[in-house]
């Protein structure tokens, strides 16, 4: 393998400032949404007593499971000594904290009360998994960093394979976290369930991997820089396989909930009766967000285009978000079981009468503010290829690949 | 830890500004105290837990007595739906701490009218999953949120499996001196606790109740009449599969 | 050894008269009708309110929300209650608000504003003592 050259971002001004203003612009409008939704109250989004979490959660937990997933690119280099991911590490970690910053922006910019943050990090219940997942964020983002410069200061090289089994096990430990809010909720049937938390971890390997291959293809591309068909190929065949353990893990988490029967009717709203929670199960998640990229993956011919690449990844981060609606909406929208032999059929609180989901509408300023954390994300990332040496000069066939023979 | 050594700072800033004012304040000078009768001057103790005992076969079917009662006492009769607001969403995203709910038996198809508020659980899921301790369990055994340091993430809400807590949704006008309130905290029943600290001895639900199927008391002391109906009939925890030990049990469902 | 006299003597001086001039502006920092108008301290002194007022409030909305303690001398509905003053038709004014008949800057509003600090007591707290429809 020869030596690899990193070297920043060389679009030209323009271009890269064009890009930036459009991305705050995105961020801007997020943030005016955020501030809308904060200066109101609540009252102004589709949230309400009965779906407490909406959108903004949506994007939120997305983006901090495909955070998490991000920095595997780099984990496998350092990790499993995986040579030819060793030079996607920079790009990686630096993806990582972006996405999970995103993430977070997201969810506390939806606090009903943003200004006491401070609160959070000072009064904790060491009970709650929340309380958890603030250190297990700082910390990812303390330890990522810290793992970046061991990649880049010659000085520092000695300490980045330890670095890197730490920041391994870390975004593990916080994948489970995440997973664990809803996998520790008894209260609800969708959530209550161990499975959740490695679920939430193999779904951050496939999402984070997406990211990293568009982000990857897309700032090769611009910059003129070689990408060779080999890595390409072993990067998206790690998408397809992420993929399908992610389609195993939902088959297996739904084929326990049908074998026992108290989740039988969990089961029956999200595969069959469920309306909007069904169809984006159905549509959304399975088969455009796994079967489909799946499929586009493994082709022979459509997998080994660019187009085909960027397609399936573009699918599964659809497909993903469209998993988050199904979890996080779905799940509160599951009548709850108050009275497990009982049917209710009237309430003075919108209780699930007659089994009726429970309602959410979602409304713009939510969507907006979601979409402003990416936003963020993806300028920080940008800024960070451009500023710092990130990126592989080339990544070319023979770059990679020192057997490789040229045809 | 550090809330221990919080407490001890706040102690002290109170002790040496008190003594400071003993040592300071020239003689002949009068300091206004305002002295009430039954306010508690004692921190309240784990010896009492309160609860309320439901006794569905007396609730009236359309009676919504309680709720009326609930929502004046604690001020969520003084909310008023904001401008632009469409009715039916405002209706969804009001507080309530205690509603009706009529229920029928899937086999049987016995019907019941209840009402449902927080169950005040020995062991509440709201305080397990809130991430700065705002939600806690009071030591009389009141489930209730702190709601100066709550910071309105409303994991509670998704934990409590009674769906008995509401986020205030909008900027509150006009509150009561003694159930303040505002956007972006969480909320619920918490049994009153303005008059748990003045000596009285119900609630603003059992007060309203012209039936008689609400009764307050503290489940601790075999001699209150909520003690002595439990041991005497047949009641149940709503959710026992969940083993929370619920402070509020229900008769005749 | 003199300098040392003279400079404790000087900040004692100044100490004490930072004191008169705290009792001196008593007077125009309650508001005319309140409770407190007709009393000669607060709960501790002024001096001591003026500096520590949140203190005292903040230990007390702990000890309050968590073991239930009321008689209190240090309560912000104590505050409310002494502090507020009545329109001319006998209407309460908002602690934190402006009296609309004169432009005077009600009790917590005329310091807080000059000092540039918002409390957050009002975002929840009633600003006039109101009674729930018992």
């Amino acid at each position: 393998m020869k030596k690899i050259h990193y070297r920043e971002w060389g679009i030209e001004s323009p271009r890269y400032w064009g890009l930036l203003v459009v991305l705050a612009a995105i961020a801007g409008i997020g943030g005016l949404a955020a501030l809308y939704m904060e200066h109101n109250g609540h009252w102004v989004t589709g949230m309400n007593n009965q779906i407490v979490w909406g959108i903004p959660h949506v994007f939120a937990i997305f983006l901090i499971v495909a955070a998490s997933g991000a920095l595997n690119i780099a984990a496998f280099g350092s990790v499993f000594g995986k040579k030819i991911h060793k030079s996607l590490g920079r790009l990686s970690a630096v993806l990582a904290m972006a996405l999970l910053v995103g993430g977070l922006l997201v969810l506390v910019l939806d606090l009903g009360q943003p200004t006491r943050l401070i609160v959070a990090m000072t009064t904790y219940n060491f009970k709650s998994i929340f309380a958890w997942n603030i250190y297990l964020y700082a910390g990812f983002l303390a330890i990522v960093a810290v793992y970046l410069f061991t990649m880049m200061e010659r000085k520092a090289n000695k300490y980045y394979p330890a670095m890197g089994v730490f920041a391994f096990v870390w975004r593990l430990i916080l994948t489970t976290g995440t997973g664990s809010i809803f996998g520790f909720i008894v209260a609800r049937q969708g959530y209550d369930a161990a499975i959740m938390a490695p679920m939430f971890i193999i779904m951050s390997f496939a999402y984070g991997m997406a990211f990293y291959l568009l982000v990857l293809m897309f700032t090769f591309k611009q910059d003129g820089r070689p990408l060779g068909t080999k890595l390409l190929m072993r990067l998206k065949n790690l998408l397809g396989i992420f993929t399908a353990a992610v389609f195993y893990f939902v088959v297996v988490y739904h084929l326990t909930n049908l074998y026992g029967t108290e989740n039988h009717e969990y089961d029956a709203f999200i595969l069959r009766d469920g309306g909007i929670y069904t169809s984006l199960f159905w549509i959304g998640w399975v088969l455009l967000g796994l079967l489909v990229p799946m499929g586009i993956v493994f082709h022979p011919a459509l997998g080994k285009t660019h187009g085909g690449i960027i397609a399936a990844s573009l699918l599964v981060l659809l497909g993903g978000l469209a998993a988050m609606y199904v979890i996080v909406i779905g799940g509160q929208a599951f009548p709850m079981a108050i009275f497990p032999d009982k049917v209710i059929i009237a309430s003075g609180f919108y209780d699930d009468v007659n089994g009726q989901p429970l309602y959410y509408s979602p409304s713009v300023p939510e969507f907006l503010l979601g979409i402003g954390g990416i936003a963020v994300a993806l300028a920080a990332t940008f800024v960070g290829v451009r500023m710092l040496k990130l990126l592989p000069v080339s990544l070319d066939d023979e770059v990679v690949d020192p057997y490789h023979q040229k045809s | 830890m550090s809330n221990k050594v919080d407490q001890n700072r706040r102690e002290f800033v109170s002790v040496a500004t008190k003594t400071a004012a003993a040592t300071v304040v020239a003689p002949g000078v009068l300091l206004h105290a305002m002295a009430q009768a039954n306010l508690r001057s004692e921190p309240v103790t784990d010896k009492v837990r309160y609860g309320l005992l439901i006794d569905t076969t007396k609730c009236a079917d359309g009676c919504s007595d309680c709720v009326t009662g609930c929502e004046k006492e604690n001020g969520l009769d003084m909310l008023v739906e904001p401008e632009g607001a469409s009715a039916e969403d405002w209706d969804r995203q009001r507080p309530r701490w205690i509603r009706t709910v009529k229920v029928k038996d899937r086999l049987t198809g016995q019907l019941s009218t209840l009402p449902l508020m927080c169950q005040h659980c020995e062991n509440p899921p709201c305080a397990d999953v809130c991430p700065t301790g705002a939600s806690f369990r009071r030591a009389d055994g009141i489930a209730m949120v702190d709601r100066h340091i709550c910071i309105g993430c409303r994991y509670c809400m998704m934990a409590c499996p009674y769906k008995a807590r509401s986020f205030i949704h909008e900027e509150v006008e006009r509150k009561p001196t003694i159930a303040p309130r505002g956007k972006g905290c969480v909320e619920s029943c918490n049994l009153c606790v303005q008059r748990r600290d003045n000596g009285e001895s119900t609630t603003a639900c059992q007060d309203a109740c012209k039936h008689g199927a609400i009764v307050f008391g503290d489940l601790n002391d075999p001699g209150s009449e909520i003690s002595k109906a439990l041991r005497e009939q047949n009641t149940r925890q709503l959710r026992a599969d969940l083993k929370l030990n619920t402070g509020v049990r229900y008769r005749g469902i | 050894m003199v300098k040392t006299v003279t400079g404790i003597l000087l900040i004692v001086a100044t100490l004490f008269s930072m004191g008169v001039m705290a009792e001196g502006q008593r007077q125009n920092a309650v508001i005319e009708g309140s409770k407190a108008a007709s009393l000669d301290a607060c709960v501790a002194p002024t001096s001591l309110m003026r500096r520590k007022h949140f203190e005292l409030i903040k230990h007390q909305r702990d000890i309050t929300v968590h073991q239930g303690i009321r008689k209190t001398d240090d309560s912000l509905a104590g505050c409310i209650d002494c502090h507020v003053a009545k329109d001319s038709h006998g209407k309460y004014i908002p602690v934190n608000g402006v009296n609309p008949e004169t432009g005077e800057k009600q009790f917590c509003a005329g310091c807080h504003e000059y000092a540039g600090v918002e409390p957050p007591c009002f975002s929840c707290h009633a600003t006039v003592p109101t009674k729930s429809g018992k």
